[in-house]
This record gives C-alpha cells, structure tokens and sequence, in this order.
C-alpha cells in the first residue's frame, strides 16, 4: 500500500451484499426439496380437488368426465346428508374441544403443582396421546359394548341403569361415546401445551402478587389466565383442525352410524370417494371443509394475535 | 465531530505497512439503522488497537465486517494492503475471540484448537507442533482431551485465545473476551492477555466497553458513538486531552463534572468568579466547563477559583471519598459537582471550600460539544 | 422439595391445608386412573379366556391368563408382517422428514431467506390440513403414477405431514444455538456446507431425536392414507389390520384377538412414550407454541 486514500476520493458503494445473497443461494436450495414435497402432498391435492369440484366425475358410472361448472355446489345446497355431517362435526367438535379444554387446564394445573412421582405422573398423562387412534378406537368400541362392555357393567352394579344399553345403536349415545373416547385420546394434548405454559409463568409474579394482597383464587385469574392465553388459543386451534377432521376414530368405532348420527363430514367425503366413486362431488365436499377450516383458522389466527398483543402488554408492564 | 482526519497517524516519512486499514467503512441496514456511518482508521503491525464505546455504538459491526461475517454497505476493507471486503471469513487470515468464546462442545480442547488449521491442509506435523507450543504457552497442556463443557470459564477463555493464536494471523479480533468472566478473574486475565499479545507481531483489535480495558490494554483507543468516530488516540490523550464532551463523559470514573455556564466578554461566570476562554469560544454566550472529580480539590491559600460547597452526599469508596456538593452560583442557579477526597481527609459541618485548578479544566463549545484547548 | 410432609407444612391459614391434603392425591389419582383405565381394560381383555371376556356380570379379575389370542394373532394372520410393515414404512418416512426438514429448517432459522415469515406462517397453516382433506387428490395422484400397494404411497405423504412440525421444531432448536459458533466456524474457514455436517449437525442431534420420535409415532399412527393406498393384505400397517380384525361371521366379534392386536400395536408407542417423555413433551409444546 503506497498511496493513502485520499480524503476526497468517495468510499465505495457496494450494491449487492455478497454474504447475504451466498446465505440465501444455500438456504433456497436447503429449503426447496421440503418445500416440493410439501406443495406435491398438501397444494397439489386441495388444487386439484378445487378444480375436480367443477367437473361431474363418477367412475361408478360410464359417464366421461365433463365440465359442470358449479353443479356439485348446488347438489350439496340441497343435500340434507352433507347438512346433516357438517351439524355431527359441528356438535361433535365444539363439545369435544370445550371438554377437553377444562379438563386438560385442570390436569395441567394438578401436574404442575409439586408432588411426588410427578415425572411418572406426566408421562401417564401423555400416553393416550401417543397411542394410534385406530386401535383406541378398538378399545372403546369393547368397552361401550352392549352386551359385555364394561360401562354398562359398572352401571348396572352401580344401579343407575336397570337393563344394558346400546351406546353406540343409539343416535345420542352414540355421539356421547365417540366424544368420551375423543376426550381420553386428546386432552393430554392440551395439558402438555398449557403445562408447558404454566412453567413459563415466573414465580415471582405470584409472589408478588401475593405480596399485594391476593389469593389463590384472585391469582389464577388475574395471573395464570391472562398470561396462560396464548397458549389456549394455539391449543383450541389445533384441536379444533384435527377434531373437524376427524376419520379414524369414528370410522373404527361407528362407521358414521346408527343411521348416519355420527357421521362427520370426512366419513360423508371417504364413503361419497370410495363407496360412491363420485370423485366430482367429493372434490367439493373438500373444498367446503377446506374453505370453512381456513376461514376458523383465520378468525382464531386473528385472535391470537390480539391475545399476544395483549400479553405483551402485560408483560411490558 | 470526528477530531480525527482519515488518516491520522500514517505520517509520510513512516514507511511501515498497515496491516489493517478501513476506508469510509459504513453499514447501512435500513435508512433508520445505520450502526457504522464512515469509518477510516488502520492499525500497524504491535499495535493494539481498542474500540471503545456504549452498546449499540457500532463497534461489534465494525468487528464483523472486518471479520467477513457482514458485508460494508460502503467502504473497504483492507488487510497487508489487500481489499478483502468481497472475500469470505475463512480466507482472511484472521482469527477472533468471540465474547461467548464459541468453542465446539463436541470437540475435544485439542480439536477445537486444530480445526482451523487441518482446515488449511497444514501438515500434520506442523499442527502437532503449534499445537505444542500454544497450549505449553497458555499451559493448557493438561486439558487437550477434555471437551468444552468440562472447564471453568477461565479455562475457556483460554482456550478460545489459544485457537486465535494458533493460526498466526495478520489480525487478531476480540470481540469482549473478558465480559464473560467474574470481576476477580477479569483482572488478572486482562493482565494476562496484555503480556500475551505484547509479545504477538500481528496487531489486535479489541472490542470492548468497559474503559479500564481499553486504557489498560491498548496502544490505541477508538471511541466510537452513534456509528461516528469520536477520537482516536492514545489512552493517555483520550483521558488527558477528550476530543469532546461524550469522550470526556465516557472515559474516566467517576464521571467527569460538566457545568453549563453563561458567557460574557470571553469569560464564563461561576457565582462571583470569572474563568477567560480561550479565544475560539469568546463569542459564545454558553460554554460547557469539565472537570474530573479527582482533579478539583479542597482549597488552599493562593487559589484563585474557589467556591463554597454545601455537601449533600458522601460516597466511601475505600480508597477515596466522593464528595457531592452544591455550589450556590447566583440566587437562582445552584451547580452539583463531585470531588474525590483522600479517605484519610477530615472536614466539619457540611461546607468545604473547594478549589477548581484551572489547568485541570476542559472546555467544551455548548452547541457541538467539541473541545477547546486552551 | 418437591412434597411437603403434609402434617409439618407450617402455613397461617389451616382451612386450606386440609382441603389441599386431599385434593392433591385426590386429582392425581383419577388423573391416572382416566389415563390409564381404558389402555389396562383392553391389556386385560387381551388376557382374558374367551369364557371370562363373554361372561355377564363382567369379570374383573379373571382366575385364568391365556396368550392363546396373541397365539391366533401370530399363528393363523400375518401380525407380524403388519407390525414390520408399520415399523418400516414409519422409520423410512422419519428419515425422510428429517432429511429433508432440517436442512429447510436451518435455512429458515440463520440463512435470511426473502419471505422467511411468509414461508414459516403457510407451513405452520398446513400443519392444521387434516388428512381427510388430502385423500382425494393423493389418491388421483397415487393412481396415475400406479404407486397403489407401494409403500412410497405411504412414505412420501407421512413424510410431508411430519415436515411441518420438523421445520418448525428444529428451526426453534437452530435459532436457540448460539450464532457465535456458527461465525466461529466461518472465520476458521468452514464452507456453508462444512459447516452445517461438521458443526452444526452434531450439536442437532438430541433435537432431532426430539422431532425423529414425534414423526415416528404419527406415521405409526395414520390411518386413512394406509386404509386407502395399501389394500394387498399381506402389506396392511397395523392400525389397519387389526381395525379390519373379523371373526367368522358378523355376529362373532373376536374382542380377545382385537384386545391383543391392540396391545401389539400401542406397546411400541408405549415404550417410546416410557422413555422418551421429556423429549416428547419439548417436541410438542416447541413446535406449538414457537411457530
């Protein structure tokens, strides 16, 4: 270096960050593999089922495939089995969701206090989580048996029904015993997430609030719950996607019946595919469960936002 | 503001290489964040170069672009008179000290150590050598096999010194590498690290914001601010002779005094004394006087510029008194001042009479805050 | 520290330790019997004499065990190969997931890429596409490249169902790793690519262990896509198979075998819930809460 630079000489400009364009050279091409098999199995799918919604598609028939523009949308206006799954889904998850959420606060608040053996406590808590549905389902569908099952059993000992029932041959108990094995299958769910939520509570802020004067009572809700928020929002989001959608278990345990009163919308889109062939129709029916998943997921999206906002209000102050 | 012109201390007549030289560095990330906005300076080869300066002045981002991991927005960088603003970190021939010293928890100290040398495709041998020699020069002989998680933090710190060294450099960057040891072990690894790099040929810049390092340990010291240079020079002279008045807040502890004083007919009024201005300021009508605590002292007979104080605060700090005081100026005005007092000294009551030696005062233009010599 | 001796715990207000000295040990216990009940019933069932599960009133404690249920499930079907084909099709599908999943998640964490945040939000919105939504148009897809009775058909889906919960868990684990390391490696000269195999891999395996156990359990899990795609018999997964568990006619439900194919079928899970319940609990509430 023989020359100093000169003051007056302008320091160069260098248009493009070199580093920033390598990072992201390697980052596309570490990303795109996933992306590809994300788009081949969740875009392409919901693609094609909205444009197959448009078509009169029935390969039980010998029809060709045509056009039919919004045909298929009107036949499900007026098709009182749709109505009829969507209301099971409807009534299926809102009672679902709200039952496991109290009772999964609640087991989420018994396994964070401190106790003995909590660690195999916690880890009995998550099992049924893991299990497969399918098989759980299996269970359930012995133990709600008419004639063996052990509820009835348990009743009857107990004197509360005089003669077996038919849960799962009656329309109403039906419904009851497909949402009493959903609870068991998914509340530990919820409890793990608002577990999680509750260690993430500092201590001190009880303590201090105990310093100011307020019980337990006063803490759980001016305290726990506000700062507990978001994660109830994301786990009522979550359950309430995979409770809309659910198959396995009611396809195992009643198969949509007694006489369609539990059959959910997905069993009436897999008998409507694979029983009826009519891919057209069936193209439509996903596309509305799509469209009303995205537009709950939208509403829920937006109110989590504004608890998170709002949590980190709290937390600023 | 910048006292400094880009090229301060390259005098023609030296005819030593720069080993590191930043031309107009600037970092824009966005119109708002501009963490570096023209930065020149070089450092030869011995010297020991500190930036200095609060959390968010810009200093760790100079480090980075010069290490490679940020690109300038603007500017060069240039080592042993190569630009090396366009190559990647690995082909510098720098080595760093992070503040976390980022050892590899799954090598061995031995590893972590080699890595960037087999990196290299240096022989064997040579490595085993260098390694030799740098952990009997740090006496890390004995932790070779152990893994990161298994030392204390010193050992650490050592360590990670240990791979910088090991690479011969033309620079060696540390990014705080004492921030993260306790108050007593920090003292003696400070000493520590000054010997060690004395003995170094390739020159050291330090990042740091503590002041006691960057005048214990540097030849040179860079106070930065704002993304701005604010002075570049010796420790001795940035404590002595601070470009303006956030050098002379910055450096020095306990704060400098600063007092906001009227102006009239080139003097500035404090109560019933009046101190001349040197002539820049003679026009001002406010003029900012600074004075260290450990230079105002009690008064003797023979002062010209004293003042009653009213104590209102004693501070025990072993080895002195920080005295704080009022001085009533004028019916409306009172002025707070701080003293350090030997802790040996006795007073009575709640006054002191204290003396402002006038050689000891800096001035400071109340509007930009530079400094006036006298 | 973690129990307090009840009769010593000192405290003001007495009314409120007696109310708390059994309704701790109350809720924890029908806590455990809630979880538990329904699993050990069927693992009873399962052991049962065909006498005793068809005996009224029912019995509680039968006098006699039997495997002769496992017996019929090994002997006279394939349970077996339905497990094997669980256990393969589930690890595979793992491998991918993680294979492809960590490297976007890496990217996605450290690598500044244009719409990062759009990117994360639209896989965090497709982890809430339930299955039933994807059937029809993957069953287009399977039939057009004749992937019916092939386990790529299974593979490839389960892997891209596990992918959106695998980027959002490591991209959690990536962004919490100290990016000083990282820039550490660079300056000793590490290519992006040397780097990410010889640093930051390393470091990545407990959290992929984390994912990898989450991914295998919902594989081992799925059902429609295993009920749609893979109809040859001897090829079923094990949700299936002991879903489709008939006995000679409609009227003679065999409950002893499907108890017992329900115990095969849970216990692999059973063990990875046993021991693997910390990283479990971290997998979920990681790729929950932080998305």
């Amino acid at each position: 270096m023989t020359s100093n630079s000169a003051p007056a000489r302008p320091p160069v400009t260098h248009k493009i960050d070199v580093i920033v364009q390598r990072d992201r050279q390697i980052g596309w091409m570490l990303t795109i593999p996933a992306l590809l098999l994300l788009i081949a199995v969740f875009a392409y799918p919901i693609g094609l089922a909205v444009w197959q919604s448009f078509i009169t598609k029935n390969l039980g028939t010998e029809l060709q495939p045509q056009f039919s523009g919004i045909q298929n949308y009107i036949r499900m206006a007026q098709d009182g089995r749709f109505w009829q799954s969507l209301w099971n889904s409807v009534v299926f998850t809102t009672l679902s969701i709200i039952i496991e959420f109290l009772l999964g606060l609640g087991i989420a608040l018994v396994l964070n206090q401190a106790f003995r053996g909590r660690n195999i406590v916690r880890t009995i808590a998550i099992l049924p989580w893991a299990l497969p549905t399918a098989l759980i389902a299996l269970a359930w569908t012995w133990i709600f048996n008419d004639q063996f099952g052990v509820v009835n059993d348990l009743l009857l000992r107990l004197r509360i029904i005089d003669s077996g029932i038919n849960w799962l041959g009656n329309p109403t108990l039906a419904m009851v015993a497909v949402i009493i094995a959903d609870v068991w299958k998914t509340t530990p769910f919820i409890s793990i997430l608002l577990l999680a939520g509750l260690q993430s509570i500092p201590d001190d802020l009880y303590e201090a609030h105990r310093i100011d004067g307020a019980n337990a009572w006063q803490s759980f809700w001016q305290i726990t719950l506000p700062l507990l928020l978001p994660q109830v929002v994301i786990a009522l989001v979550f359950r309430f996607a995979q409770a809309f959608g659910i198959f396995d278990l009611i396809a195992v345990m009643t198969g949509g019946g007694p006489g369609g009163a539990t059959e959910m919308v997905s069993l009436y889109i897999y008998s409507t595919v694979m029983r009826y062939l009519d891919f057209g129709y069936g193209s439509a029916l996903v596309v509305v469960t799509f469209l009303l998943l995205v537009l709950a997921v939208a509403i829920a999206a937006y109110l989590l936002s504004r608890v998170r906002g709002s949590a980190q209000a709290t937390d600023a102050r | 503001m910048t006292r400094t012109d880009p090229t301060p201390t390259i005098a023609p007549s030296e005819t030593q290489q720069a080993m590191l030289e930043l031309r107009h560095l600037n970092k824009t990330f966005s119109p708002s964040v501009v963490p570096v906005k023209d930065l020149s300076l070089s450092v030869k080869r011995g010297e020991f170069l500190t930036l200095l300066g609060p959390s968010g002045c810009g200093k760790s981002t100079v480090l980075r672009m010069i290490a490679g991991l940020e690109q300038p927005t603007k500017g060069q960088v240039l080592i042993q008179g190569e630009d090396v603003t366009h190559k990647p970190p690995g082909d510098r021939n720098i080595s760093m000290v992070f503040q976390s010293y980022a050892l590899y928890p799954h090598m061995t100290v031995a590893d972590n150590i080699a890595s960037a040398l087999k990196l290299r495709k240096i022989p064997e041998e040579e490595v085993r050598q260098r390694l030799r020699e740098v952990s009997h020069f740090l006496g890390l002989e004995a932790l070779m096999e152990r893994k990161p998680s298994k030392l204390s933090g010193g050992q650490r710190q050592r360590v990670a010194v240990a791979r910088a060294l090991v690479r011969r450099p033309s620079v060696f960057l540390l990014d705080e590498p004492l921030s993260n040891l306790d108050a007593l072990l920090r003292e003696n690894v400070r000493a520590e690290l000054k010997q060690l790099f004395e003995s170094q040929q390739a020159p050291v810049v330090y990042v740091t914001h503590d002041q006691t390092e960057a005048m214990t340990l540097s030849t040179k010291v860079a106070v930065l601010n704002d993304g701005n240079l604010q002075q570049l020079d010796a420790p001795h002279q940035i404590y002595a002779e601070p470009a303006n008045q956030f050098v002379a807040g910055f450096v020095g502890s306990p704060q400098m005094n600063f007092l906001t004083l009227p102006c009239e007919a080139g003097a500035a009024r404090l109560g019933d004394r009046s101190f001349p201005l040197p002539p820049p300021l003679s026009h001002a009508r406010q003029v900012i006087l600074g004075i260290r605590p450990e230079h105002v002292r009690r008064a003797q007979p023979g002062d010209t510029y004293t003042f009653e104080g009213k104590i209102f605060l004693v501070e025990n700090l072993g080895m002195h008194y920080l005295v704080s005081v009022h001085i009533q100026a004028t019916q409306q005005t009172t002025y707070t001042l701080r003293l350090l007092l030997p802790s040996d000294a006795t007073w009575e009551g709640d006054s002191l009479q204290i003396a402002l030696p006038p050689e000891t005062i800096h001035w400071f233009d109340a509007e930009t805050g530079s400094a006036v010599r006298q | 520290m973690t129990t307090q001796p009840l009769d010593r715990t000192p405290s003001p207000s007495k009314p409120s330790i007696s109310w708390k000295q059994w309704a701790l040990p109350l809720s924890v216990g029908l806590i455990v019997v809630f979880c538990l009940a329904p699993a050990l019933w069927q693992l009873l069932t399962s052991f049962k004499t065909n006498e005793a599960i068809a005996a009224i009133p029912t019995v509680y404690f039968p006098s006699e065990f039997t495997l002769e249920h496992y017996q019929e499930l090994f002997e006279r079907r394939p349970f077996f190969n339905y497990m094997l084909n669980s256990f393969v099709v589930a690890t595979l599908s793992t491998v991918l997931a993680l294979g492809l999943g960590s490297p976007a998640a890496y990217a996605l964490a450290r690598l500044r890429l244009q719409g990062e945040s759009i990117l994360v939000g639209a896989i965090l919105v497709v982890t809430l596409f339930p299955p039933i939504l994807l059937f029809l148009g993957l069953l287009n897809v399977v039939q057009a490249l004749n992937l019916g009775n092939n386990y790529l058909s299974l593979i490839l889906p389960y892997a891209a169902i596990n992918l959106p919960l695998t980027i959002l868990v490591m991209r959690s684990f990536f962004q919490q790793l100290p990016r000083d390391l990282e820039d550490s490696a660079k300056v000793d000269g590490y290519s992006t690519v040397g780097l990410l195999l010889n640093i930051v891999l390393p470091l990545t395996l407990p959290a992929l262990a984390t994912t990898g156990i989450l991914a295998f359990i919902t594989a081992w899990n799925e059902f429609i896509f295993a009920l749609t795609f893979i109809t040859a018999e001897p090829m079923k997964t094990i949700p299936v198979a002991a879903s489709q568990l008939g006995g000679a006619s409609i009227f003679e439900v065999p409950f002893g075998p499907i108890a017992a194919a329900t115990v095969l079928g849970t216990l692999p899970l059973v063990l990875l819930v046993l021991f693997f319940q910390r990283q479990i609990i971290r997998g979920l509430t990681s790729g929950a809460v932080k998305g």
